[in-house]
């Protein structure tokens, strides 16, 4: 294996029409982001699924850790109020 | 962590794919659930990436320009299929580098269909129609594994392998339904991939090593001989269309299984080819180090020009 470096990692999220979000659809090796930009028309585009593309370097990436879930996610799980439900009216109240 | 821990958080990891939860790559994952999705992903982008070489053969001389265009689109997607898995296999820590020497090296494998010549027209529509065939009914059952990104990454695939399919059954068609020797071409071609084809969908249950834990982690959904007998099943009805004979002597439909019965597989040679002695595993090796030891300079060139653009971006910012 040779030690000189190698094309750097890219996330590709795209956007497949207009009113939707962009979404992660994988990743891919490219030098550049222009280069980045071509190979994800070529390896995730092939039959019309975007209008839009974007790609970021993975490594710009930062990501919660899973084995965190409890404490990053706790703070939301004793809020029932937030929840319509959570308001007790009448069955006669319409449109609310 | 303690041994104990570790047995704790094994039990709790079988326990969410039991539940049909998917695993992500930042969750905790045992040792051996990591090494065996390497192995097998990994297998499967190889087999992608070596699998364009058989069909790449035919590309410059496909008889019209309609075949060609779709042979041309079949085999792109072919590497894109080998993209995606990579990708899906690098999230589990391991370098697209090492991946590719772990191929070129001869230390990982890949599927050993591709080891057999493409020495007529003829092979172009048996691979769509028998490969591709074998593949979708691999494949299939992996769009819901356990491990997201390669379930993902099979999602995309299937979407796609259909048109392969299709493809190659069309060529035989054509070929069929024209002269007397291109009927024969066809013959000829089915007669030279129907076993191999049976051998993809891998060693029979009794010999299969892998397959409980497998089914366990969703990797498998059906045994190998299951898998074999749905593609033999579906398959036959098709060389009926063709007015193909399928060359097995033994091939007869069972009433009461309501499934074809079949003669044996060459076993031996299944393994011959696995362990490199297929007619085309050193040509195979070959074509793919070649194209990518001719490639490293413009990969490096490329590297150079991203490298110099940055730093000349930096200066005029700063
Ligand atoms: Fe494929
Ligand atoms: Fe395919």
């Amino acid at each position: 294996m040779s030690n000189k470096k190698n094309w750097p990692l890219w996330e590709v999220f795209v956007r497949s029409k207009n009113g939707l979000e962009h979404r992660h659809f994988g990743s891919l090796h490219a030098a550049d982001a222009e280069m980045a930009l071509e190979n994800a028309r070529d390896v995730y585009t092939r039959r019309n699924e975007g209008v839009s593309i974007w790609v970021v370097e993975s490594k710009h990436i930062t990501a919660s850790n899973p084995e965190h879930n409890g404490e990053l996610f706790e703070p939301a799980q004793d809020k029932v109020y937030r929840h319509p439900t959570f308001y007790d009216l009448p069955d006669d109240v319409k449109h609310m | 962590m303690s041994e104990e821990q570790i047995k704790n958080l094994e039990e709790q990891f079988e326990a969410r794919i039991a539940r049909d939860e998917k695993i992500e790559p930042k969750d905790w994952m045992p040792e051996k659930y990591r090494q065996t999705h390497i192995r097998q992903i990994s297998q499967h982008a190889h087999s992608e990436i070596v699998g364009m070489l058989p069909e790449g053969n035919w590309i410059t001389r496909a008889p019209s320009l309609r075949r060609k265009v779709a042979l041309l689109a079949k085999v792109q997607d072919e590497a894109g299929h080998g993209l995606y898995l990579y990708s899906a296999c690098e999230t589990l820590d391991i370098s697209r580098d090492e991946l590719y020497e772990q191929l070129h090296s001869g230390k990982a494998k890949y599927s050993s269909i591709f080891n057999y010549p493409t020495v007529t027209w003829a092979d172009m529509g048996a691979i769509g129609w028998l490969v591709d065939g074998a593949a979708i009914i691999n494949q299939v059952p992996l769009c819901s594994t356990s491990f997201g990104p390669y379930a993902r990454a099979m999602v995309r695939v299937c979407k796609e392998e259909s048109f392969h399919q299709r493809q190659g059954y069309e060529i035989m068609l054509k070929l069929c339904n024209g002269t007397p020797e291109q009927k024969e071409m066809a013959q000829d071609a089915l007669n030279r991939w129907w076993w191999p084809s049976l051998m993809m969908l891998g060693p029979t249950d009794d010999m299969s090593v892998h397959t409980e834990q497998s089914m366990k982690w969703k990797l498998k959904r059906k045994t190998n001989d299951e898998l074999r007998q749905q593609f033999i099943d579906q398959t036959v009805p098709q060389a009926d269309i063709l007015g193909l004979t399928i060359p097995d002597p033994d091939l007869k439909w069972n009433e009461e299984r309501q499934s074809y019965d079949f003669g044996e597989i060459d076993w031996d040679e299944f393994w011959q080819v696995v362990k490199g002695h297929g007619p085309m595993n050193k040509a195979r090796m070959k074509a793919r180090v070649g194209a990518w030891e001719r490639g490293e300079w413009v990969r490096d060139a490329a590297m150079a020009h991203a490298e110099k653009k940055a730093t000349s971006l930096k200066k005029e910012v700063s």
